[in-house]
């Protein structure tokens, strides 16, 4: 018997305001992917991605992790997923060291995270408080948590932001090793990633006007 | 893994430190208490006789006004910046972290005002025997309102101008709180037994940390899922 896809997305969708904001998605997430959530501005790529990580509740179909309904094994699924959003939860008054010490498993030693600032270019900046850090550096705050973090399952919302070319060239390596080690990443940019073992999941609007806020 | 560091604790320990760098904004429901019952002596009469009779009443009024305007923050920051939906989708119970914010928002808003209480009951010419019974009922139901105005707050967030309709979500709600305790003030003051009322108090603050955070973590799930 083959093992069961690691996340199997099944006809989820999602209503607001009685209107199903994407057309109602399927695919599989295994093991060593790279999946790229395409689509237009506004066709619910970060709903799809929200979904998926469980903060929405579908209004129909469902997820499943390892071949088990998510709400048979929520807590061993979040363990296993890491989310980095739009709003990335980086706390303004906070250093990026404390920042990251707070977003980090409570195993991660204070070396680990030097490691991990220093990864991400913030050598010098850990210190300072988020507020007078530049929006980009903001953004390497928050990845830094790809080094210290144990989950499986990456989802990045638009992970690209605001990254210089150089960040953005090692996010895409760091990715690349993620998913050879036998992690899986799903992921939204409008960039075309040169990656191997990348798929393209297309999220479709429903409606032709398609534009949601 | 991450609820080690996330829990209760995590969270009580964070809201303190992330209290502590904005100060000046969280000390503002203080100043507003001290700064307002100032006016009470002006505004009314400066004779103690008339003052000490309004004070509980009046000490009440302002401290559940202090706690009010703070509470509508208690979750907005984190909305907005992403914290709530990490929080979300932590592998542990919602209920927990809550807690410790709620416990947080009570040490650095209703406790100060339980402890500056005694001066402004002093300035009020509240009598002596009234001013242990003045700090124990705030301590007791500040606690509560900040655990009941955390519910209007959770409901609320996710709106722009939720200001308003939380005040008019959980006034009704603080009503018993303040009612048992002005009582438990003006008890004493006349003589009486206060312990009642402040027992009637205890009451309620243990109904309220054992629901409102359930309460919370239900509103919370509610309000992000759109």
């Amino acid at each position: 018997m083959s093992t069961p896809p690691l996340i199997t997305v099944e006809q989820l969708a999602f209503e607001r305001d009685d209107c199903n904001v994407f057309k109602p998605a399927s695919f599989n997430v295994e093991a060593g992917d790279i999946v790229q959530l395409e689509g237009a501005n506004g066709a619910g790529k970060t709903t799809l991605m929200r979904l998926m990580t469980s903060a929405l509740q579908p209004t129909s179909g469902a997820l499943l992790y390892k071949g088990r309904p998510i709400n048979d094994c929520r807590y061993e699924y979040l363990d296993s997923i890491l989310y980095i959003g739009h709003q990335s939860g980086v706390k303004m008054t906070l250093s990026a060291e404390e920042n990251l010490r707070w977003m980090s498993p409570a195993s991660v030693s204070s070396a680990e995270i030097t490691q991990a600032l220093d990864a991400v270019g913030l050598r010098g900046f850990a210190d300072m408080p988020c507020y007078s850090l530049s929006a980009g550096q903001h953004r390497r705050v928050a990845l830094a948590r790809l080094h210290t973090s144990k989950a499986a399952v990456w989802y990045l919302d638009e992970p690209f932001t605001s990254i210089d070319k150089q960040g953005a060239l090692a996010l895409q390596q760091q990715l690349e090793i993620h998913v050879q080690q036998g992690g899986a990443v799903v992921l939204t940019t409008h960039q075309n990633l040169p990656l191997d073992g990348l798929r393209k999941y297309i999220v479709e609007s429903h409606t032709d006007l398609g534009v949601q806020p | 893994m991450i609820a080690g560091s996330q829990g209760f604790a995590g969270y009580l320990r964070r809201d303190l430190l992330l209290a502590y760098r904005r100060r000046g904004e969280v000390a503002s429901p203080l100043i507003f208490f001290v700064l307002v019952s100032t006016l009470i002596p002006l505004g009314i009469s400066p004779d103690s006789a008339r003052l000490a009779e309004l004070a509980p009443g009046i000490i009440w009024v302002m401290a559940l006004l202090a706690t009010l305007l703070s509470t509508e923050t208690l979750f907005a920051s984190d909305y907005q910046d992403g914290s709530l939906e990490q929080l979300l989708i932590s592998p542990q119970l919602l209920a927990l972290p809550v807690l410790g914010k709620i416990v947080a928002h009570w040490l650095v808003t209703g406790l100060p005002l339980t402890m500056v209480s005694p001066l402004i009951g002093v300035m009020l010419s509240l009598p002596a025997e009234g001013l242990l019974p003045l700090m124990a009922s705030l301590a007791l139901g500040t606690a509560c309102l900040s655990l009941i105005g955390a519910v209007g707050a959770a409901l609320t967030v996710s709106l722009r101008k939720g200001g308003l309709l939380l005040s008019v979500l959980v006034i009704p709600l603080y009503m018993p709180v303040i009612i048992f305790g002005s009582a438990a003030v003006q008890a004493a003051v006349d003589g009486l037994n206060w312990l009642g009322p402040l027992a009637v108090l205890g009451a309620m603050l243990s109904a309220a940390v054992a629901l409102c955070p359930l309460a919370i973590a239900g509103a919370l799930r509610l309000v992000s899922n759109n």
